[in-house]
């Protein structure tokens, strides 16, 4: 494994300013790529309108389906890890002094 | 003997030890040649069964071929071919010869057609991949292996106990489809699940792969959990437990790797919950689910590899591996990162990826027999890997924040073998009708679907809203989370502890109880008895000694008398 070999690892000393950051990570294209993300969202549940599938069970059929189980499942398995990690997180030297 | 009759594992158990003897460059050509060797004798060998053994009073079957040991086989030493490719620079030749001996005796387990040959080799695949482990330098590699290796004995020891008693029970060593309804059997099915890092004892997997080397976690994902995968799909298709157990998986590994820091343990956790789809689908084990799970280890074997061969690139080029180091690595290693990406998307199963080929047929399943809750968990699973894998793994080790580090790409064939797999992920998702060609059952299954795409990348692109709007919820700390492996590294020893000290402080205090009692009642005897006319101190005649050892000598001729 290579460690800080400075040929490898270089570091960029200027990290000031927009104009020097790649141009994916500057503000102004994360604020595009957010728009961009919300119409395609947009569009995706539109789509209902358009695509019959046929439902393997009633809910699964009904409109913005996909949409709004992804949306929750995610949030509710989120919120349930955070709220485990309350009990189970150490700090991560905790197994050390085996 | 003819071809069919050597068993195609052998070849790469027997070719290993030929790895640190030779030159360097035929090292390479034996590196890259002994998978594509054992390839072609898999596929040379006709279906039935050969290389068979007598053994005491039974058969041992080392090749039985036919359409799931190929297939299993088959992406065993494809997997073998490209990790052997992206270790080609690999310095520690013990590693490289564990390694190769593993991917053999994996194979070998997949073509064994009896208990005991089954046995040999998953026990050879216990001791190689802890040399794997114990080849790698870091501090902890010792205890972490040795951890591993009693976890896997006695995995070995329930396996080993309930073939024998299965073959009590039936009088056969044919491996073939059981259900856990007796002792023999049950216990076979503890073994297997153990190595399929079921609960309870998950733990070892997410604590043993990420200590391993950046190329020796690579092929640890492949090898052991799925020959486990195989076994429970040989030997236990439509065990409904099974169904429990895999939806357990499922979650337990979308909860870890939410909360966990280390890219590669992350990923660790991820093979978890993919193998509980895998597992689920063979609780449901019709031939749609059969299929589906035979697809889902064939996929899952080269997208996991993927991600784990750009994890481990990270690691080789910056040393790091705890998300909160990484960020920003995109700008450096656009070719990992592509690579990293692909191997995401696949085990999200995103639509023109490997995994939406596979996954979706257990799902298929799931609904065509009616199971409506494992069916919507299932749903939610699938949310879930792209939460857990498919984006927060890319999105902390290659954007996230800039970490300042700049590393570039890897060594060349490290990028080839990543190439060569984020190919195949693309490849097998744009033509599924290669993969289902060689699944055990015919397929009647379409994956591309207008309804199927669309309610997919409803289900994917929100699940990403979802992370993306509760990023502040998801911030890296420098943590770890309790597993059940702390049940056995602090639970267990702390309590150990407590009891023997308890032990050895009673037994202390006894001990010294009686002596001071002793000292005390000799003291008081020799106070009493002593001086010169005192008991101690009195002088007896001969006479009386000898009239008492007359006595004595009378009594037992006496009983020796009455005795007789």
């Amino acid at each position: 494994m290579i460690e800080d070999d400075p040929e490898k690892v270089g570091r960029s000393d200027v990290m000031g300013g927009d104009k020097e950051k790649h141009w994916l990570v500057r503000p102004e294209t994360v604020r595009w790529l957010w728009r961009g993300g919300l119409v395609m969202l947009a569009s995706l549940v539109l789509a209902d309108l358009f695509v019959h599938a046929h439902p393997y069970f009633k809910i699964d059929g009904t409109f913005g389906f996909y949409s709004w189980y992804g949306l929750l499942v995610c949030a509710a398995m989120v919120i349930f890890a955070k709220a485990l990690g309350i009990f189970l997180k150490r700090k991560d030297t905790y197994y050390d002094d085996e | 003997m003819t071809m069919s009759d050597f068993p195609p594992g052998l070849v790469l158990i027997l070719g290993a030890f030929l790895l640190p003897v030779v030159a360097r460059n035929i090292r390479s050509m034996l590196i890259l040649g002994l998978p594509l060797l054992t390839l072609g004798l898999i596929w040379s060998v006709p279906d039935g069964s050969f290389a068979i053994l007598p053994f005491l009073d039974y058969q041992l079957v080392f090749v039985r071929s036919d359409l799931l040991s190929r297939l299993f086989a088959t992406v065993f030493s494809i997997m073998t071919f490209a990790g052997g490719l992206y270790a080609l620079k690999q310095k520690r030749l013990l590693e490289l010869v564990a390694v190769y001996v593993y991917a053999g005796s994996a194979v070998g387990v997949v073509f064994a057609g009896d208990m005991i040959s089954l046995f040999i080799f998953w026990e050879i695949m216990a001791l190689a991949s802890t040399v794997v482990l114990l080849s790698a330098d870091g501090s902890f590699s010792y205890r972490v292996s040795m951890r591993y290796f009693l976890v896997h004995a006695l995995g070995g020891v329930l396996l080993m106990v309930g073939i024998l008693a299965h073959i009590h029970e039936s009088g056969s060593t044919a491996f073939t489809a059981m259900q856990p309804d007796s002792f023999g059997t049950i216990l076979i099915l503890a073994g297997f699940l153990i190595n399929a890092a079921a609960p309870p004892l998950s733990a070892w997997l997410s604590d043993a792969y990420p200590e391993a080397s950046y190329t020796g976690t690579v092929f640890l994902s492949a090898f052991t959990t799925k020959a486990a995968v195989y076994a429970l799909l040989r030997g236990f298709p439509g065990a409904e437990i099974l169904i429990f157990i895999g939806i357990f998986m499922i979650f337990y590994g979308i909860i870890y790797a939410l909360l966990e820091n280390d890219m590669r343990r992350i990923l660790a956790y991820s093979i978890v919950n993919q193998v509980g789809f895998m597992v689920t689908g063979i609780g449901i084990g019709t031939e749609m689910a059969q299929n589906g799970v035979a697809a889902h280890a064939f996929t899952h074997i080269i997208y996991k590899a993927l991600l784990l061969m750009s994890a481990g690139s990270v690691l080789y080029m910056t040393g790091k591996r705890k998300c909160t180091d990484l960020g920003g690595l995109f700008q450096s290693m656009p070719i990992t990162t592509a690579c990293g990406i692909i191997g995401a998307l696949s085990i999200s199963s995103f639509p023109l990826t490997s995994g939406f080929i596979s996954k979706s047929m257990i799902s298929q399943s799931a609904a065509d027999e009616s199971l409506i809750i494992v069916w919507f968990m299932l749903l939610a699973a699938s949310a879930g890997v792209f939460l857990h894998a498919g984006i927060k793994f890319p999105w902390f080790v290659f954007f996230q924040k800039d970490s300042g580090l700049r590393p570039p790409d890897p060594p060349w064939n490290m990028k080839l073998a990543m190439i060569l797999f984020a190919g195949l992920c693309i490849g097998l998702g744009i033509w599924p009708e290669y993969l289902y060609n060689l699944l055990p059952h015919p397929v009647a299954y379409e994956p591309y679907t207008v309804p199927h795409v669309v309610n997919m990348l409803q289900l994917l692109m929100f699940s990403g809203f979802a992370f993306f709007l509760l990023l502040p919820l998801m911030r890296r700390t420098l943590t770890i989370s309790l597993d059940f492996d702390w049940l056995y590294r602090r639970v267990l020893p702390k309590a150990l502890h407590r009891v023997f000290s308890l032990i050895w402080t009673t037994d202390r205090n006894l001990r010294q109880g009686f002596t001071v009692r002793l000292d005390r009642g000799l003291a008081f005897l020799s106070r009493r008895h002593e001086g010169v006319s005192g008991l101690l101190s009195r002088t007896y005649p001969v006479g009386s000694m000898v009239m008492w050892v007359s006595v004595i000598l009378a009594a037992y001729l006496f009983l020796s008398f009455i005795t007789h």
